[in-house]
């Protein structure tokens, strides 16, 4: 049985349901004078981080200490790491220290992969973003952050996102939220459509279970959330697109745009926004855009992945396809 | 210097017979050979072929001798059926100057297990600015013909195009890895469907196919030969042919890795699978494997790229780019290409032996299998079937992907010159 | 809710009932009586069920409450599967939901409410939960069976019946909500699987 959670793509249906139910009840622990379960008591996780980002550092951090776990945060700047150690030796260190657990951000696509795969260490891993693959745990994030305004807190305890259009733009090709959300959503029974300039989009698309738009004007009026994804300004050097001006204009949601969604719809951001390129500071701001209840939300999936992967004597979660053999 | 009589070998996979060594060369092919004052091998059941060739290997010395050296590299040579090995310049320092050719060349021979064949650099350190002194090393007891960077594409087409018109001067020619390196910055494997789903920089099949097309033009214009190293995709297998009706003097290589492994391998993550140029697709595959069998493209080339354990056991993108080869190569073209009906072993010896030798110029390689010809020869077990076991490696690299595959095949005995450097599977 | 000591649902063939839908009835207006009594009134009493079925209890006794006392009486639910002393003997288990009336329960009679009272294990982790969530005046606890064999010292305050049990045998509760009926069930376990 799967002990890592590597890829949104690994997570069946139902694993994916249980561990969004599982999040709602972990935020009501956040509505408590004591913000804290016993759950993990005892057992150490480490934040391995090769990659700078305090948000999810942060975010896992928050998850881990409320449920009582041992925390331990490396991170490998100024380290050992930046000095030439490698990836293996880094880890095996760590668990000869008797680590149970291993949250690790990449800077290399498919890194948590083989830290979870060959055979060097033990513990569990949960890949906290892995280069431009996979973010598994955003993707989660999302999804409950969907279920809930979509659906309902109470009404989509056991749903699905069955039906329900969400469109993500931007720069498709070096997203790893992008990848975790199309498969997870997919999964969940949403219908998913890219929008982004031809050159963000890679090649291979045609494999993903999703639609791809070079449009946005045309998919706003159909869908019930649309995700906007950072833009990085250093994409404009390596021509994916002529001008930031440009990309606004074309892929950008401003007020005029967002007045095109449906009623209902919401506008979701996995952060950090760039105000003026793929955002204006209108929407970022309005009461539409989730970007604010997505970070609250992050902590109380990471608690539920970290109960089902770490609570029990085997985890909870079924997933199968990762793992080698 | 002994008789040797090879009794009852099926020569180039055909009828039984008794070939007899006398010193350096080959005495008499025929049946019912007298065996009196000979060593005599009982080879029934198995293919006697000329020694192979392989036109792209990576030695490592000078330089890295922790994943290579010339005695390592020969003796898996040998190993493989191998007689004759051409060393690729990307060592440290470059082979791009008379003295580290020579230096080379004079460590093949002292050790004796195969004849080794420097390659020269087409330019300095290969960094592709300047011609190295092609003539220099043309002119050295290593009598360089063939010049290739391998490892980085000569891009700059002014530069390319003199190196294919100077070597003419000594019939030299030039091997191109060609690989667009714009479009290839920071490439990670083949780009398409699995690329697209691993999040990994994709590789496209145009970074290779344009420079084959654009050298193809250039040979043609300035009529010289080019070689194209490890040719990769089914749009490379048609510029060629298309080269070749033309009438342009090209010629091209693929390797064993290539005509057996695609890219969904790479879903491992495992390093082992990371080479350049990248695994690709399965049509790709099938279109080598074709191109192979009907001559587009000429012959098998190992591009044995030896690496120390732990630039491969790491994440991907840290991990270096390169397999063995030279142990397996004639296992995964009987797998590939035998044992699929698309070549007889008459055609392996064609494409790993007498046309690798003719475009290296490898004097006394290559040859029949016929008296008087020097006695370069490889004796194979083709029914023998077994998983690979790298541990029984002679290289002292590891890097292969095939560990723990089932291969069929074994090479069991090599000759050099006459001499046995194989016996039995053991080196000598 | 003690499902993981008596972890094998016997047949319905091989189980006796000990209970009814009329005496379940019966002793559950017995206790909100008791209740009243004893907590003079009920005037600051919450009654926090333990999912799954002491849930449904908890809110059966609140209804019986609300006829006794003319008022509302808070009533919501306490899941104890993160405070559980044996989480790491098996695969985490689904949660159940948590729902603390409004007012909360700093300064009120809290009075847990369950079906079984079997090691007492269940009732030591809802005490620890109780006390991340506030500091009530006083904790009791109601149950539908007592069947014995404590590991902790913990005793109920309401009993709906006593009933003495082998460890060989098993206790079932089954309730409308949640099973169709209301019964008791006692049953023999059968032997090693």
């Amino acid at each position: 049985m799967q002990r890592h959670l590597i890829s949104a793509a690994d997570l069946t249906r139902d694993d994916a349901v249980l561990i969004l139910d599982t999040a709602e009840e972990m935020s009501r622990v956040a509505d408590r004078p004591i913000k804290k379960l016993p759950t993990l008591r005892g057992r150490t996780v480490v934040n391995l981080f090769f990659e700078d980002s305090t948000r999810t550092r942060i975010s896992f951090e928050a998850a881990e200490k409320r449920l009582s776990a041992d925390v331990i945060n490396f991170s490998a700047k100024g380290s050992s790491v930046s000095k030439g150690e490698s990836l293996k030796d880094t880890a095996q260190t760590l668990e000869a220290m008797g680590v149970d657990a291993v949250v690790i951000r990449h800077g290399a696509s498919g890194a948590p992969y083989r830290l979870a795969n060959s055979g060097w260490i033990d513990a569990a891993v949960i890949n906290a973003g892995d280069g431009t693959h996979q973010h598994p745990t955003q993707a989660l994030l999302d999804a409950f952050t969907l279920r809930r305004r979509l659906v309902g807190r109470d009404a989509g305890l056991g749903q699905d996102l069955s039906g329900k259009r969400i469109t993500i733009v931007g720069d498709v090709l070096h997203s790893r939220v992008a990848r975790s959300n199309v498969d997870l959503l997919h999964t969940l029974g949403a219908e998913v459509t890219l929008v982004a300039p031809p050159t963000l989009v890679p090649v291979g698309v045609e494999s993903w279970p999703c639609a791809v738009s070079y449009d946005l004007d045309s998919t706003l009026p159909k869908c019930d959330a649309v995700m906007m994804l950072r833009v990085q300004r250093e994409r404009m050097n390596a021509a994916f697109f002529p001008t930031e001006r440009e990309y606004s204009r074309r892929y950008g949601l401003d007020g005029d745009r967002m007045a095109r969604l449906p009623e209902h719809a919401i506008v979701m951001h996995p952060g950090p926004m760039v105000r003026g390129m793929e955002i204006t500071a209108e929407v970022a701001d309005s009461g539409r855009c989730t970007a604010v209840e997505q970070v609250a939300n992050g902590v109380s999936i990471r608690m539920a992945v970290l109960y089902l992967l770490l609570g029990g004597n085997e985890p909870a979660v079924t997933h199968s396809r990762t793992e080698e053999k | 210097m002994s008789k040797i009589l090879i009794r009852g070998a099926k020569v180039l996979g055909g009828e039984p017979q008794d070939v007899l060594i006398d010193g350096e060369t080959i005495a008499e092919v025929g049946t019912d050979l007298s065996a009196e004052g000979a060593e005599v091998v009982e080879a029934a059941g198995k293919v006697l072929l000329p020694g192979l060739v392989d036109l792209h290997t990576h030695l490592r010395e000078p330089g890295r001798e922790d994943s290579e050296t010339v005695l390592t590299g020969t003796r898996a040579a040998a190993s493989g059926g191998y007689t004759a090995v051409f060393a690729m310049a990307n060592t440290f320092p470059v082979a791009d100057t008379a003295g580290v050719v020579e230096q080379v060349w004079r460590l093949g021979r002292e050790h004796g297990y195969c004849d080794v064949r420097p390659i020269g650099a087409v330019t300095v350190g290969l960094e592709g600015k300047k011609l190295a002194e092609l003539g220099a090393m043309h002119e050295s007891a290593a009598g360089v013909t063939v010049f290739s960077d391998d490892g980085k594409c000569v891009d700059d087409a002014v530069i390319m195009r003199r190196a294919l018109e100077y070597v003419k001067a000594f019939d030299g020619v030039v091997a191109q890895h060609a690989q667009e390196p714009r479009l290839t910055e920071g490439a990670q494997m083949n780009e398409g469907v699995v690329s697209a789903e691993l999040g990994l920089g994709g590789w496209p099949a145009v970074a290779e196919e344009s420079i084959i097309a654009r050298d193809v033009l250039l040979a043609e214009h300035v009529g010289s030969r080019v070689h194209i190293c490890h040719l990769s995709t089914a749009g490379s297998v048609e510029i060629v042919r298309w080269a070749k009706s033309r009438g342009i003097r090209v010629t091209a290589e693929v390797t064993p890795h290539h005509l057996l492994l695609t890219d969904e391998l790479v879903r491992t993550y495992n390093p082992v699978y990371k080479v350049n140029p990248p695994l690709r697709t399965e049509r790709d595959v099938m279109a080598l494997r074709e191109a192979l069998a009907d001559g587009t493209i000429d012959i098998v080339a190992t591009d044995h790229a030896p690496h120390p354990h732990e630039d491969k056991d790491c994440e991907w993108a840290a991990a270096a780019m390169g397999m063995v080869g030279l142990e397996t190569a004639l296992s995964v073209v009987q797998e590939t290409m035998v044992d699929t009906g698309l070549l007889d072993w008459a055609g392996v010896a064609d494409r790993m032996s007498v046309k690798p030798a003719r475009i290296g110029q490898a004097t006394g390689h290559g040859r029949p299998v016929s008296a008087g010809e020097p006695a370069n020869l490889t004796l194979v077990d083709t029914a023998y079937r077994g998983p690979v076991d790298p541990a029984r490696f002679a290289s002292r690299s590891r890097n292969t992907p095939y560990e723990g595959r089932e291969l069929p095949g074994r090479v069991t005995h090599t000759w050099l010159r006459g001499k046995a450097t194989l016996v039995d599977g053991k080196l000598t | 809710m003690d499902t993981h000591d008596t972890p094998v649902h016997p047949q319905a063939s091989d189980a006796r009932p000990v209970l009814e839908g009329p005496d379940i009835a019966r002793v559950l207006t017995r206790i909100a009586h008791e209740i009243v009594e004893r907590a003079k009134g009920a005037d600051d009493v919450v009654l926090l069920g333990i999912p799954t079925r002491g849930v449904f209890l908890a809110r059966r006794l609140a209804a019986k409450l609300a006829q006794i006392t003319d008022r509302e009486i808070p009533v919501g639910s306490l899941d104890i599967t993160m405070y559980r002393d044996d989480l790491r003997m098996h695969p985490p288990r689904a949660l159940a939901r948590t729902e603390i009336p409004g007012d909360g329960i700093d300064g009120k009679l809290v009075v847990l409410v369950d079906d079984v009272l079997f090691s007492g294990r269940t009732i030591r982790a809802a005490l620890d939960a109780l006390n991340d969530i506030g500091r009530p005046r006083a904790v009791q606890l109601a149950v539908l069976v007592d069947r014995g064999h404590r590991e902790l010292p913990i005793r109920a305050d309401y009993v709906g019946k006593n009933l003495p049990t082998s460890l060989r045998e098993t206790v079932k509760v089954q309730l409308a909500e949640e099973d169709g009926r209301d019964t008791v069930l006692l049953g023999a376990k059968p032997a090693a699987q």
